[in-house]
Parts: C-alpha cells; structure tokens; sequence
C-alpha cells in the first residue's frame, strides 16, 4: 500500500465516518437527553435526502438553501411524529419494547410514504458547482466534495460543543439527560425540551441525507441502511455519548475504509463484530464510563 | 369448575384442529393451501418468539437468525446431500440451533434491555451478511431453490398436515411450560427480577433457559417453511423478518398466550387482502399496528378478553 | 448458645462516605430485635449487606457459623435468610396466591418444572394458602398483587419471605405509609408471624411505640457505626442516643 494510496483510504474512510456521525449524533441525543430509541431514524435521514433531490434537483433551489431546507423538513416531520406517536406512550410499562414498535412502524409508513410520492427508482443530485471535480494536494487528487463533507462534520461538532456547554438550551439537555424529574421541578417545560430535542435530533439526520445524497444514490431502502450503521457506532460510542458516537464513526469508517482494501468480501461483517465484542464487554459503550450496577 | 376450565381447554383445541384441519377440503388452490401452511408456520414462530417477549420481557430484534438457521440447515443439506436429508436436516438444525442459542444467549444475557434488543439484531445480521456473502456454499443472495421433501411428503396435502401435527404439538408443549412453574418464574423476572433472586432463582440462568427453548422452536418454524416454499433465501435472516414477528405478536396481544396465534392469523391475511390490492401493504400494516399500539395496547386478543369481562360483570350485575 | 447471626467488623464506604463502620453485632436464635436510626444511618446497606445484594468492604457476616461475604442472594436465601422490603417488592400482575406459591415452588427446589400445571402443585398451594391465613389474606388470594392496599401488599412481601421458610427473617420498615391503625394491627401480626414461625426477626422502624413495645434488643445505627446496643429500656435512657436521635421525642 503505498502513501497516497493510504491517504485516499483515509480521507473516504474520514468521509465516511462524518456522515455516519452526523446521523449517528441524532439518534445518541434522543436516546441521552429523552431516553427514546428512536428506530426510525434513519428513515429522516431518508426524508432528507428525498426533499434535497425535490429542491434542488427537481425545483433547481440552490444547493446550499436547498440542504438547509431538507433538514428542517426532516426536523418538522421528526417533531410531528414526536407530538402525535411518542409523547403518548412516555412512562408506560414496557415502554422501551413500544418505542422501538413505534419507530418500527413509522419506518414501515415512511418508507411506502416515499415509494408512493417519488416512486421506486434511484434519484441522483448533482454536485454543487465549485465541488464537482477533485483537489490537487501534491500528486494526491482529492474529491472535492470529499473534504466538503469532512469540513461540514467538524463545523457541527464544533457548534455542537458550543451549544451543549455554553448555552442554556446545552446545558437543559444535559441536565435532562441526568436527571428528568428535577427539571420538571425547576420549572423547565420538558415535555417541550423533548420536542424540541427530537427535532433538532431528526433535521440532523434529515441534513445529513440531503448533504450524502451527491455521494450515494437516493433510494428508498436507504434508511434501514443508514439505522443499522449508525445503530453500531452509537452502541460502540456509547448510547447517549455525544464524543462517543464521533469516535465510533471514526473508528467504524476507518475500519471500513482499510478493512475493503484487505479483505473486500468480508469488510462488512467488521462492524458487527466490533459492536458484539462492544456490547459484549462494555455493554456502556466504549467511551462511556462504566456505570455503577444498581442493586 | 375444574371440569369446566378442562372442557374448555379440550373445545379450545378441537376447534384449532378441525378449522385448520378442513382447510384442505375447502381450499383447493395450491395458493390457498400454501398460505394456510404460512399462517400455520408463522404462528409457531409468533408464539414461540413470544415465550421471549410476553412472557419474560426480552425484546428480542433477532429471532430470524434461528428461523433462517433452521431453514438453511434443512435446504442446504438437502442441495448437497439429497432429498433424504431433508428431515434429518430439521433435526440437526434443531440440535445446531440450540447450541448455537446456549453460545449467543450467554452473551446476551449479559445485558438487558434496549442493548439487549440490539445485540440480538447485531447477532441477526451478522449471520444475515454471513450467509449474503458466501456465496459458493449458500447461493447468498440467490438463495436455493427446488429443494423438495423426500417421498410422500412432497404431496401440499400430506405436508400441510405434517406442518398442522408439528405446530399445534409445538403450541401445546409451548402452553404447557407457559403455565408450568417454570413458567411462573418467568413471568416473575419479567415483572420484578430483583425479587426472584430473593426467592432464591437466578434471573440470567431462566433467561437463558427460556431463550433456548424459543431458539429451538423458532427453528423448527423456518425448517418447516423450507417445504412450503420449496426454497431458502437470506430474506428469511433479514432484521424485518424479526420485525413482522413483532408486529403479529403485539397485533394479537404481547400478555395472551394466544395473542401471537391471532395475531399471525390477522397479520398473512391483512397482508394478503391488502396485497391484492396495493403494492403499499407495509403502510397499511405499519398504520394498524401503530394505532394499536397507541390506542390498544393489550392487542387482539387481550382488548377481547377485556370486553367479554366487561359484559359478564355487567350481566352479572344486571341479573 | 451460639449466635445466629454475626457481625464481624463489616466496613461499607461509598466512595469516601463510611456507610457502615465496623460494625459488630450478634444476633440470638429466636430474638426479635429492632434496629433505629436517622435516616442515611447505613441501617438498610446493613441488611443489604447480609443478604448478599453489597459486598461489605471488609469483615464478616457469619450465620450459623458459616461466613457468607461473597455468596449471592440466590445462596443466601436457601442458607435461611429471609427478606421484606422497605418498598413492597412484589410480582404486580400475579395473582395474591401466585405471588406466595410460586416462593413455595421455589423453596421445594420445583421452579424448573416446565411440564405439570401450576394448579397441579396441591402441597405448594396448601402452604400459600396457610401463610395467606396467617397474614390474614386468605380473602384476596385470587386478586392481583397491584390491586391490593398499601398495607396489604407489604403484607405480601412478608410473606413471600416467610414462603422460603427462613430462620432469620429482616423486615425494611414494614409499617412505613400505613397509618396508625394499621400500623397497630401490623406491629401484632409481626408479633405473632415470629412467635408461630419461630423467626429469629430483625426490623428497621422509626415508630418508636412499635420498637419499643415487641423488639427484646434494640441497637442504634448512626452514621454507619453501632451507636448503642440493649435492651428498649436501656436504649431509652442511653443519654448518647438521647442527644444523638431519640432527642425531645421522650
């Protein structure tokens, strides 16, 4: 394997791992900060993708506004289903085995819902003009739409450190993470921090669709892909490990990217076997701290 | 009251036998028999993934692994074995899918709840990718095709009885551990773990006991299907296999002993009715069971049960 | 006579915080004895601690002799230790008979039978029905654990305890939410479920009327250390347990 060989495994891999982060970073605030496992997803990171190929492929929105715009439609539809299916089963018995029933059916609806409105065929959307062909670093061409995704991850991280330690609706989500109940008392309105959570939560995954949809072709089954894999890298992270899930995407991407070089056949079965061996021995996750077992 | 409750039992079961019984006589079509033979398939599944889930309270996302298990051990023997093999190959993917259910279900264990939901699914696909890839021996996406029983049970008629004799005989030998102490301990860890350690039972053990006993079942349910279909396919791995087992058991009722059964029943027929008519059937079935699951959550058959205890006390207070 | 129950110098720390502090105490066959304190002063840690549901830091629980740190509950258990919790700690959507039996099931070593019939189990349903009686519950049997009153269900509990048919039996408050009445009715039917079953009974209580009036020996927790030890008399003119707890109560 020789250098830049090397560094084009490790920036596909990298691209890899932000996408995966960014849809994963979703579902790990949802299930850290309102305890719901939300199955369904990666069927708003679908919903994203779908809506970012109506503007901008279709209704020629400018690419920019137009990912914007798919996030928020995504994000709208996440706090709909929020207000109308979930908030209606918190607290009940068994309520962990109904979430992911729920979230279960939402994606069975969904899925038809966009089978029915966009049909079955795979969408394409073009490149923003400016990130269609590569970078020339040294003798290494880049795909410029590569290192686009890569920037567009760390500005979110970055923005996402800051919201969640220096702003007050940061620190209401992580107080709500520990502790529900005391925020109710606090005079906090939580069934709305939840809401709210859930939305930004789903336009997350709906933006990163829109934003992977240059990338991948746009189908109809791309949600439970997206679940599965981002289902890993949460688990390995740590449920609710907001740094968790970027080293797990990290680490899954990576592993990915290099494990298609030695053995091309068997490289997906990698991320299932690290999230077995995950769950196995630190069921918490990897970058979690381990839990005091309660008696 | 004794012999009441008895006499009960016995028309319960007459009735399951002679409805599913007739169904050859009535239904001539090689199409009806087969989804007959599906319906009786999936309510062995049903039920027996419910002895996880109703009755212990473990979500298990994953119960196609034992089901595609069960499948591939009969129709890969009988691709290179011969057509001889194909009950023998039930029963050693029986034996192969409890031992298999002891190595994975010691894993499992180890955690509870939401993880333990997802490290099912994890174990489920990574068998699915397993059997999707190797493709020289399991025909991966292709599947394997034409595998057909030995001798007389190559007959539809002779083997839809064959599956009728095994599923009720499953079902029954399902009910009477249900209903067993054993039984009894489980639904105790399912409704207060703690407690069943200071009675002096150890929770994981029964667990562990329980999730074999519904590996093996589920099991024989995809060796059965092998000669339905007359063919395996990585589908039968797939996670949505896990999923519709769900939906059917929660459609019927998670708290009934009988909620699977109805609940498979109501489920092939929805989607048979349904699938005549749209392509779209997951909508509708994702619509139904979600507004069960948000207006009745007891199911089919409990919201029934809850009706007819309604009347009998109103009945009774009126007379 | 040898001890029942002994406690050897057991230590408990959370993190900094000494939740037990060596502690010694020794526990007489056929004694009923209470332990008091403010609340936080280690008395439920205790009993977790001889039940096997913590791992005392350092020290020994020696019953009947035999050490039991290390042993799990599920042992713990069948070597006589019976248990009621401060919460009731029951099987809610099992029936009233259920919840006793399937403890009987479980002391006759019959809870991996997976073949015969609940109802099959005659002698299991038998012994279920004596402990209702004595509890006073032989009415309720066939209705749900959830449906039952407040008092009734940490009746329950004590007899889910007593199904195991233990020698020493621990009760965490088992008048806690009741009101005064039954409180009175339970503080007898304590009384007598240790004189029929022939326990050698330890309780956590605050009511200091029921502590004084049944417990033969009482000893006083403070802050995880054994701040007194003796008889009701003796506890209630103990001028450290004065100042330290009991306080302008007496």
């Amino acid at each position: 394997m020789d250098f830049s060989f090397f560094i084009m495994q490790l920036i596909s891999g990298l691209t890899v791992a932000t996408l995966l982060f960014l849809v994963a970073s979703g579902l790990t605030l949802i299930f850290g900060v309102g305890d719901v496992f939300n199955f369904a997803h990666g069927s708003f990171y679908m919903i994203g993708a779908y809506l970012a190929f109506q503007m901008i492929s279709v209704l020629q929105v400018n690419f920019w506004l137009g990912l914007v715009l798919s996030g928020l439609g995504a994000g709208l539809v996440g706090i709909v289903a929020e207000v109308f299916l979930l908030r209606r089963i918190y607290g009940r018995k068994h309520e962990a085995g109904f979430q992911i029933l729920l979230t279960f059916c939402l994606i069975l609806i969904i899925d038809d819902l966009v089978k029915i409105i966009w049909g079955t065929e795979y969408k394409t959307i073009q490149r923003p003009s400016g990130f269609t062909g590569p970078v020339q670093i040294g003798d290494l061409y880049i795909p410029s739409y590569n290192l686009l995704i890569i920037v567009v991850g760390i500005i979110v991280v970055v923005a996402a450190w800051w919201v969640l330690n220096k702003t007050r609706a940061g620190k209401i989500a992580r107080a709500a993470a520990v502790d529900r109940e005391m925020l109710g008392a606090m005079g906090i309105n939580v069934p709305m921090t939840m809401t709210m959570v859930f939305g930004i939560a789903t336009a997350l995954g709906g933006f990163t669709g829109a934003l992977a949809a240059p990338l991948r072709s746009v189908t109809p089954g791309a949600g439970v892909e997206v679940i599965i894999d981002s289902l890993i890298v949460v688990v390995i992270g740590g449920m609710g490990n907001f740094w968790g899930a970027w080293m797990g995407a990290l680490l899954i991407g990576e592993l990915t990217a290099f494990g298609i070089v030695i053995v091309p056949k068997w490289a997906t079965l990698f991320s299932y076997l690290v999230m077995i061996i995950v769950l196995i021995f630190k069921p918490e996750g990897l970058f979690s701290p381990r839990k005091i077992r309660k008696v | 009251m004794k012999t009441e409750s008895r006499f009960r039992e016995t028309s319960l079961w007459a009735t399951i036998m002679i409805i599913f019984g007739l169904v050859p006589v009535f239904m001539t079509s090689t199409y009806q028999m087969n989804l007959a033979s599906h319906i009786l398939i999936w309510i062995l599944f049903a039920t027996a993934f419910n002895m996880l889930w109703g009755l212990t309270g473990m979500l298990s996302f994953g119960q196609a692994l034992y089901y595609g298990l069960g499948a591939y051990f009969v129709g890969l023997m009988v691709k290179y074995l011969g057509s001889a093999w194909f009950f023998p190959g039930m029963a050693i993917g029986l034996v192969a899918s409890a031992i298999i259910a002891l190595l994975i279900g010691l894993l499992l264990i180890r955690v509870g709840g939401v993880y333990f939901t997802m490290l099912t699914l994890a174990f489920a696909q990574l068998m699915y990718q397993i059997m999707f890839k190797w493709y020289n021996f399991t025909g991966g996406d292709d599947g394997v095709v034409g595998i057909m029983q030995p001798g007389i049970f190559s007959n539809p008629i002779v083997y839809y009885y064959f599956i009728l004799g095994i599923v009720i005989a499953s079902i029954w030998i399902l009910k009477r551990i249900a209903y067993s102490p054993f039984g009894m301990v489980l639904r105790c860890v399912n409704q207060n773990p703690d407690r069943v350690r200071f009675l002096g039972r150890r929770v994981r053990r029964n667990q562990l006991r329980i999730y074999i006993v519904s590996s093996v079942f589920v099991a024989l349910a995809g060796g059965l299907m092998v000669g339905v279909d007359n063919s395996i396919h990585t589908d039968m791995f797939v996670w949505t296999t896990s999923g519709e087992v769900i939906l059917m058991t929660v459609l019927g009722g998670i708290n009934q002993f009988f909620g699977p059964f109805v609940g498979a029943i109501a489920l092939i027929l929805i989607e048979d009715i349904v699938g005549a008519y749209t392509e779209y059937w997951s909508l509708i079935i994702g619509t139904i069971v979600l507004i069960m699951v948000l207006l009745f959550p007891k199911g089919l058959v409990g919201e029934f049960l809850q009706l007819k205890h309604r009347f009998l006390k109103l009945k009774k207070h009126g007379g | 006579m040898n001890p029942l129950l002994k406690l050897e110098s057991v230590c408990k720390a959370f993190g900094g915080l000494k939740v037990t502090n060596n502690v010694n105490i020794s526990v007489m066959p056929g004694e009923i004895s209470a332990i008091i304190g403010p609340n936080g002063a280690g008395k439920t840690t205790l009993f977790n601690q001889i039940t096997g549901n913590l791992l005392p830091d350092t020290g020994k629980v020696l019953f009947k002799g035999k050490d039991l740190v290390g042993q799990t509950p599920q042992k713990i258990v069948f070597s006589g230790i019976g248990r009621a919790f401060q919460i009731s700690s029951l099987f809610p959507d099992e029936s009233v008979l259920d919840n006793i039996k399937v403890a009987c099931l479980s002391r006759m070593n019959k809870t991996k039978k997976f073949w015969r019939p609940m109802l099959k189990f005659k002698q299991a349903t038998e012994q279920a029905y004596a402990i209702l009686e004595s509890l006073g519950l032989e009415s309720q049997a066939q209705r749900f654990a959830f449906e039952l009153a407040h008092g009734d269900q940490k009746l329950l509990d004590i007899g889910i305890a007593l199904a195991l048919k233990p020698e020493l039996l621990l009760l965490d408050e088992p008048t806690a939410g009741m009101s005064p009445e039954e409180r009175k009715v339970t503080q007898n039917l304590i009384k007598k479920l240790w004189k029929e079953f022939d326990l050698t009974l330890i309780f956590i209580e605050h009511d200091m009327d029921m502590v004084f009036d049944i417990a033969q020996i009482v000893r006083v927790l403070q802050q995880g250390t054994l701040l007194a030890e003796g008889s009701p008399e003796e506890i209630q003119n103990n001028k450290e347990v004065i100042t330290a707890y009991l306080g302008e109560e007496l």
